[in-house]
């Protein structure tokens, strides 16, 4: 068939070499401009990379395949979101706590995928090598799509309960969510190598299984369809991205011996930037989960020690050593969630979820998990705070909490290894004081103290009055600063926030499911109690 | 275990999120909107960029054009994630067949040499168009202001790695997978002299920095004449002689073309009418980069639809100045 | 090929109708594999390197099967990873 000279038949071309053809001769070696003004953000961190085109690509997809199976994906996943929302999968849950969670999550986690997008796509436009190239612009899509699939599921949630319809307004501006913004912003304002060894190695491939894997086998052990489906779904994509970053600091060791102490430095700060943010995760785990997968220690043991060992052993080869401040990690998981828990309690007013005293079946699970450090340092202390509450006392915070300057948690953490001393450090810069939580958070702000001075801490910012809305007179009678403040940062104080007993999540819920809102209490309200056998209700509602 | 409960009591406390509200009121909103609106963080930046110091994070100070509401830019489309995907999945099946029915047949392979080796020489050497192109959008991506604007540039950086991919396939086809017509493609990019005068416009759009001048630059204009005048005008030469293989393949490319060109009109129509300031810039633009492309063009056009060659650019060129017209600019 | 690490590589998926023939391939191939049941998820270790083979999956799958399916419910991996049309495989190089 074929004419003159053209003859052989087409050669079968295996899925490797059918990626290189279509893949990495797409670049040209730029003549018109000088390849520095074109790349200008490759060199500024004295990284040296000596060939591109040594890049490995580890899952070789081309853009049709990339098509078909995210396709595939989302045909599936919007499947299950559809039948949930249609079905009111909302009800579903365990119980109304396990609602606050999902606050955390679409407050604080959904924008970080938004900015992981644009950090991305800038890789996407900074790397001159084809490969990395790619795989940054797969990434930064794949990232758009978590940001949307956790808006659409989550949406659901949102016209129920409060607290979470105000979600990019809050990230913006409340005091606790500049955890986790500051923290992609510190990555995305970095340098792009800066960024990849962040967000690709030592955030997704060291730590997001800890946070996602349990997670989400948790939110499906508490009946919650949607967010099982889009956590799982996300992490499929997950498994791309982190083996770009494991590829990614075998590319840099690799290229150039003068890499390995920036690398190892990048490597340092941000297991322990990205550690400090999934703390959070650990109050998740442990506290708002009404019925539990895994506690946050045994996580820690699986997949830092254990996993995270197999892999800075895999890398001791390059002369990479594990975290500095992995020692401390392993030193404090038994305190994390307990004494972050403690915090947003007695805050609680300050927040913008719902918070409640462990169950006396929680705080045994506790003792269980946490035999060294539960019964003797945490068990009293709610237990204590149970009295107050029962006295009509209840124990709360009055006064804003001392930030961290670069991890901008409150300075609640103890001593590693003796939890009854508060860690406190501080670094005198330029004649001015700044506080940070810990050895890890010194070493950070002592390394680039001219980037963290400009950390926009909301504390400080309270204070110097940068937090009311346009409408506010500090002067007026009865100027309520808290209050003020609050409303500012999108909490509808009173609502959102403070005693889950008694909020409109907890009689909502009771009222439209006749179930008790926290499975461990019994009914708040008379709308479980007189309403008798549930399935009765059920049937008489069909 | 699905729990029943009395749905029909159960009204929600609201129909949709506030930021949604407070743009369209209280009534439920569509997928596209809960995906897209306010989603970039807009207000109290931590640092300073390394790569910008003088800017915040995301800073509307990238470019020259002013917009009261960077979410007034929106896509008609209606993309996002989910169904972007869905749909590009669904089109590549059916170009997978058209492949499919091509190779099997050897149809491209079947051409005459001289066909052939236009096609190698004229289409093929487009893959690397493609992929200046998506260093183009890629650079709108991460450095427009908005989630309006950055996730329709994502996308289209995307689809610009997907037809790059797709013209390197015409390519194996043609030379039976071995490769070579790639090799020669990359070579006649770079160096064959009636490419050179666009690789050069390509190249200067890599190191322009304003995002809207990079967006003007190569997603309106440079895009408005290499379409037509490859896709249709060169396409249509080739089939004249020899039937419309190549053009089953091609035809994809224009789908593609007209359909972001309904994204493309819709963001350039709305930022010029926001003020007479963005209009005139957009038009400078547009005037600058249509004059540089039109005359990098014309050696390609030259060699390869000859004494053509001329009526196919003005044609192109009369078309898109309707269209820039109608997008409101003074061309 | 073969590696002297005994570090554990993993690979986790979701636990559905799609991935049974999988594990169960993995199983057959991997005597060293121990595979961990959590809800909706499994999670499957092995000491230094686990290979998914395409062949086996078929076997189990009674249809041919593109390894590129795996991604679609793939939760995690730990180790490098190498594809190729017949197998997927995660190593850790150093012991």
């Amino acid at each position: 068939m074929a004419a003159e000279g053209n003859a052989k038949p087409a050669k079968k071309l295996s899925l490797k070499e059918n990626y290189a053809l279509l893949t990495r001769g797409l670049g040209w070696e730029p003549s018109y401009e000088k390849q520095e003004e074109i790349f200008r953000n490759i060199s500024f961190e004295g990284i040296k990379i000596h060939d591109w085109e040594k890049w490995e690509d580890p899952f070789r997809l081309t853009m049709d395949a990339y098509w078909k199976y995210q396709g595939e994906k989302e045909r599936k996943l919007y499947a299950i979101v559809d039948a949930f929302q249609q079905n009111n999968g909302q009800f579903n849950v365990t119980d109304a706590r396990y609602v606050q969670a999902l606050k955390i999550f679409i407050n604080g986690i959904t924008e970080l995928e938004y900015d992981s997008h644009r950090g991305f796509s800038m890789l996407a436009r900074e790397f001159p090598g084809v490969g990395p190239r790619i795989a940054a612009q797969m990434q930064s899509l794949d990232e758009l799509r978590h940001a949307t699939t956790q808006i659409h599921t989550i949406s659901q949630y949102a016209k129920y309960f409060t607290g979470m319809n105000e979600f990019p307004y809050q990230f913006d501006r409340a005091w606790y969510l500049s955890i986790p913004k500051s923290f992609f912003e510190d990555a995305v304002t970095s340098g792009p190598f800066e960024f990849i060894v962040a967000i690709s190695f030592a955030f997704e491939y060291v730590l997001t299984n800890l946070a996602f894997m349990p997670w989400m086998s948790g939110a499906a052990f508490n009946g919650d369809m949607a967010t099982v489906s889009f956590g799982f779904s996300a992490q499929s994509d997950e498994a791309r991205h982190m083996t770009l970053g494991i590829e990614v600091i075998k590319f840099l060791l690799e290229q150039d011996p003068a890499n390995v102490p920036l690398v190892q430095k990048w490597i340092d700060k941000w297991f322990w930037r990205g550690y400090r943010l999934l703390s959070l995760l650990a109050t998740m785990m442990d506290y708002m989960l009404p019925k539990r997968v895994m506690a946050w220690n045994e996580a820690w043991e699986i997949y830092y020690e254990q996993n995270g060992g197999a892999l800075f052993a895999d890398l001791a080869r390059y002369g990479i050593k594990p975290p500095t401040r992995a020692p401390e990690t392993i030193a404090e998981k038994g305190l994390v969630a307990h004494q972050m828990w403690s915090v947003f309690y007695a805050n609680r007013d300050a927040v913008g979820f719902q918070m409640w005293l462990p169950s006396e079946e929680e705080m045994d699970w506790m003792s269980e998990k946490y035999p060294d450090t539960f019964d003797k340092y945490y068990r009293p202390r709610y237990e204590y705070w149970r009295e107050m509450e029962k006295a009509g006392t209840p124990f709360k915070n009055t006064t804003l909490p001392q930030l961290c300057q670069v991890c901008q948690w409150p300075c609640l953490f103890t001593e590693p290894n003796d939890p009854t001393t508060l860690s406190l450090r501080e670094t005198e810069y330029k004649g001015e004081t700044f506080h940070m939580c810990s050895d890890g958070c010194k070493d950070i702000f002592d390394d680039t103290p001219e980037k963290f001075v400009h950390a926009w801490l909301p504390v400080h910012q309270i204070y110097q009055g940068n937090c009311f809305l346009p409408d506010v007179d500090p002067t007026a009678p009865g100027f309520n600063p808290m209050y003020e403040a609050l409303r500012y940062m999108g909490i509808k104080p009173g609502v959102d926030g403070g005693d889950f007993k008694g909020s409109a999540d907890a009689t909502n819920w009771e009222k439209w499911t006749s179930r008790p809102a926290n499975i461990h209490e019994g009914a708040y309200t008379d709308a479980v109690r007189d309403t008798g056998n549930q399935s009765d209700v059920a049937r008489k509602a069909v | 275990m699905t729990v029943e409960i009395r749905t029909k009591s159960v009204k929600p406390l609201t129909n949709s999120f506030g930021h949604l509200q407070r743009r369209f009121g209280d009534k439920p909103a569509t997928r596209y909107q809960e995906a897209t609106y306010d989603i970039q963080s807009s207000a109290n930046f931590h640092y300073k960029p390394l790569w910008d110091p003088e800017r915040e994070m995301f800073d509307v100070r990238r470019t020259a054009i002013t917009m009261k509401d960077w979410y007034a830019l929106k896509d008609p489309r209606q993309f996002y994630y989910g169904n972007y995907t869905t749909t590009r999945a669904k089109q590549q099946d059916a170009l997978d067949r058209t492949l499919d029915f091509v190779e099997k047949r050897d149809l491209l392979r079947a051409m005459p040499a001289d066909t052939r080796a236009l096609i190698e020489h004229a289409i093929v050497p487009l893959r690397h168009y493609e992929w200046g192109a998506n260093t183009n959008s890629a650079h709108v991506a991460a450095y427009a202001y908005g989630t309006a604007v950055t996730s329709p540039a994502m996308m289209n950086t995307m689809d610009r790695l997907g037809m790059a991919q797709h013209i390197s396939r015409i390519g194996l086809l043609i030379d039976g997978n071995s490769g070579e017509s790639l090799l020669a493609s990359k070579t006649t990019w770079t160096d064959h002299a009636d490419w050179q005068p666009l690789r050069r416009e390509v190249e200067r759009m890599f190191v322009t920095r304003d995002w809207f001048e990079v967006f003007i630059a190569q997603i309106l204009v440079a895009d408005a004449l290499v379409y037509p005048l490859f896709f249709q005008h060169l396409d249509s030469a080739i089939a004249a002689g020899n039937g419309s293989a190549l053009s089953s393949l091609t035809d994809y490319l224009m789908r593609w073309y007209e359909e972001t060109g309904k994204w493309v009109d819709a963001v350039i129509k709305t930022a010029a009418a926001e003020n007479p300031e963005n209009k005139a810039l957009l038009s400078g633009w547009t005037v600058t980069w249509r004059d540089r492309l039109v005359t990098a063009l014309a050696p390609i056009a030259q060699s390869t639809l000859g004494n053509q060659s001329e009526d196919a650019l003005a044609a192109v060129v009369a078309a898109f100045n309707t269209r820039a017209a109608k997008l409101g600019l003074s061309v | 090929m073969a590696t002297t690490s005994t570090q554990p590589v993993f690979i986790a998926l979701q636990a559905n109708n799609d991935t049974m023939p999988i594990i169960e391939a993995i199983r057959q191939d991997n005597p060293n594999a121990v595979v961990h049941e959590y809800p909706a998820m499994v999670k499957i270790d092995c000491p230094g390197r686990l290979v998914i083979k395409r062949t086996s999956v078929e076997e189990h799958l009674g249809r041919d099967f593109d390894l590129r399916e795996i991604q679609i419910n793939m939760i995690s991996i730990a180790g490098n990873v190498d594809e190729s049309e017949d197998e997927f495989t995660l190593e850790w190089k150093t012991a």
